[in-house]
């Protein structure tokens, strides 16, 4: 182990530069969150993930975010256990009927305010299970949506895009009206 | 040939020529019985057991020997229940119970598995009977009596970022007595959505039972596809194949030590070999297109090719990996603390492994000395020698050092394929389908053994397709191995067996 460590000591950073919010999805979250009540977070997200259905491909992917090279707290994007501690929903897969109760409580379990983000093109628009009789359908025919990051999986840079976007957005000091 | 009661009931049988490359024997009612009660005495092992319509199929092996599959018709919507003999079948019947109706006469536990009440039909692949909704939590688990028990409700949604289950833990303080699974959340009816799709949808949605082994997944379907038509992928393909699933291999092996040991509080470990992770999927990006690679094994080759460019990618990624893996292995040997919590952890009796016959790192770490490349030689494994660890210990260290052996098996076998990579074309174009083919395939994913058996109609359709993850009979193993364990060491546990909840809900 400790040469493990002595190795780190000197070794170059793992973690890659972080990316510029994307340009869609900061244009997809700043019409979500216009007029909405906003909150100073203090530049964090808390989020829970919430896999409705999904193959796996994409949770793969998400834990990536958390893994040296992607680092996602850096930005302040933390993943929480309970959905009673999240600011952000992150959710997977075409939702299976079997899977719509738990996510409609999950959901109802998180305070608000609260962003929801479909990852995936399953959780956008169901994907390869569109007319099953075991799937509702995308995520927002279950919960709204704020925010869609399409992909087979998403690349975790992807998501890094995104949720860099809806942070920009969501942590933005509210305007006071006179 | 084996000798015993199947081996002479199968001998009476009469034979199906049409499924390939195993023998399909049909059989009546009492000697589908019988063979399931021989079963039970540990005769043969089951490597599946599903439905079409009008029939029932099981899956056997003795062995060493070559696997066949074993049929009977469906009569009075009923068939002999092998689970009555046989434990590792209840939940594969109760599955062909919700899916298509059929009764498995005999069996003992009659409660619905995959359907939650939620579908608003029953029988999706039988009747399609309208019905109405059941309130999910309506479920019989099963009753626990006893001084100062307490239950514990975890899921569906749980507290990290992995798939949904519902896991019912009765434990006397912090001591698990039972755990009750029940699976299904993640149940997208794959089974219907494939049935009458043409071969390249139905590739897509096999590639998406479980993204963890997409590879393995669409290679056991490609092959099954070929077994059905009567036609190979090009040896340059078949290669390519191997290169991918054993890529495939190393990345999800390398997740998982590190989750195995931040189970264990031990983050280091963790964040070391999610590197190692990243670094073999940013090359499978680089050389496929795709850092999971799907979609990229197809029915008659795949849909792209290595280039002497890619090749070198690949070894170079591996050059870099390799010291640093050994570091990793070495600080899990020396870290008293962590073994502290692996071994002894998690112990599954090798006769239960036996009887399971459980694929994977959860057999082999319970000296069930079983791995598809190997025992079924498929190519491009044919007449390669590479090693397959094995361990008797059972308990979640030895799952660790069963998958820790695999790696290096695997950056053994990605360099040997690359070396010898053959030259020509990488896709075979699929032939007319004149007449109805079946066919049937397994290949060696990371987690165990794949089956995926199909039927393809003249017109080149799926008629139907069922694809056996290992976990099927995996799962079961998980609530056997958690008992006297404390309720803190499931995590650990679970992830060491690391079953696929989507590619087990279908």
């Amino acid at each position: 182990m400790r040469t493990l460590l002595l190795r780190s000591l000197f070794a170059s950073p793992a973690t890659i530069d972080g990316p510029a919010p994307a340009d869609a999805a900061l244009d997809e979250v700043g019409r979500v969150l216009e007029g909405r009540v906003r909150r100073l977070y203090g530049r964090s997200l808390a989020i829970r993930e919430v896999d409705a259905g999904s193959c796996n491909g994409c949770e793969l992917e998400i834990h990536a975010l958390n893994n040296p090279v992607y680092d996602a707290e850096r930005f302040g994007l933390r993943f929480v256990a309970s959905p009673r501690h999240a600011d952000v929903l992150l959710v997977t897969g075409p939702v299976t009927r079997n899977m719509s109760v738990a996510l409609a409580r999950t959901y109802a379990a998180t305070p608000d305010p609260k962003w929801v983000v479909a990852v995936g093109d399953c959780a956008c628009g169901c994907g390869v299970f569109e007319g099953s009789y075991a799937v509702v359908g995308a995520v927002d025919k279950v919960v709204p949506v704020d925010l869609s990051i399409r992909g087979c999986p998403p690349r975790p840079i992807d998501l890094l895009k995104g949720l860099v976007a809806l942070l920009e957005k969501a942590t933005q000091a509210p305007a006071r009206k006179a | 040939m084996s000798h015993g009661r199947i081996a002479r009931l199968l001998a009476q049988a009469h034979t199906v020529a049409p499924l390939k490359p195993w023998p399909r024997y049909e059989v009546g009612h009492v000697a589908f019985d019988e063979i399931g009660h021989a079963l039970g005495e540990g005769e043969r092992e089951l490597f599946g057991l599903w439905a079409e319509p009008g029939r029932v199929h099981m899956a056997l092996r003795a062995i060493g020997e070559a696997p066949s599959v074993v049929s009977t018709v469906v009569i009075d919507g009923g068939f002999p229940s092998i689970g009555r003999w046989h434990a590792p079948a209840i939940r594969l019947e109760r599955t062909i119970n919700d899916l298509y109706g059929y009764r498995p006469v005999g069996a003992a536990d009659k409660r619905p598995w995959l359907d939650h009440g939620a579908w608003e039909i029953e029988n999706p692949l039988g009747t399609r009977a309208a019905c109405a909704l059941r309130d999910p939590a309506d479920y019989a688990f099963l009753p626990v009596h006893g001084e100062g028990l307490h239950q514990i409700p975890v899921g569906p949604v749980h507290a990290g970022i992995i798939e949904p289950a519902h896991f019912r833990f009765t434990a006397n303080g912090e001591i698990v007595a039972r755990l009750e699974e029940r699976l299904g959340y993640v149940h997208k009816g794959i089974d219907a959505l494939t049935t009458g799709a043409p071969l390249d949808r139905a590739a897509r949605i096999v590639a998406r039972v479980s993204g963890d082994s997409t590879v393995a997944a669409s290679f056991a379907f490609a092959r099954a596809v070929e077994a059905a038509l009567g036609f190979e992928a090009p040896p340059r393909a078949a290669v390519v194949r191997g290169v991918m699933a054993e890529l495939e291999r190393l990345a999800n092996h390398f997740g998982d030590i590190g989750a195995i040991c931040n189970d264990a509080a031990f983050a280091l470990i963790h964040a070391h070999c999610g590197m190692l992770r990243e670094r073999v999927l940013a090359a499978c990006d680089a050389v496929f297109a795709h850092r999971l690679m799907m979609d990229v094994i197809v029915p008659g080759g795949v849909a792209a090719n290595i280039t002497h460019d890619g090749a070198r990618l690949i070894i170079s990624a591996l050059d870099e990996i390799a010291p640093a893996f050994a570091d990793i292995v070495r600080c899990y040997e020396d870290t008293p603390s962590l073994q502290d919590r692996t071994c002894n952890t998690g112990y599954l009796a090798p006769d239960l492994a036996k009887r399971f016959a459980p694929g994977g790192h959860v057999g082999r770490a319970s000296a069930r000395d079983f791995d598809a490349r190997r025992d079924f030689a498929y190519p491009p494994y044919a007449g390669l020698a590479f090693d397959v660890p094995l361990f008797t210990a059972g308990d979640v260290d030895a799952r660790v050092r069963v998958r820790i052996g695999e790696v290096w098996a695997s950056m053994k076998l990605v360099r040997d394929f690359l070396a010898a990579l053959p030259e020509g074309p990488v896709l075979t174009p699929i032939p007319d389908a004149n007449a109805p083919g079946e066919g049937i395939a397994i290949t060696e994913a990371f987690r165990g053994d794949l089956l995926v058996w199909l039927r393809v109609t003249p017109d080149g359709r799926i008629a139907r397709c069922h694809v056996r993850d290992a976990s099927w009979l995996q799962w079961p193993l998980l609530e056997a191995v958690i008992e006297n364990n404390i309720v803190a060491d499931f995590p650990l546990c679970n992830k060491s067996f690391n079953c696929s909840y989507s590619g087990h809900d279908l």
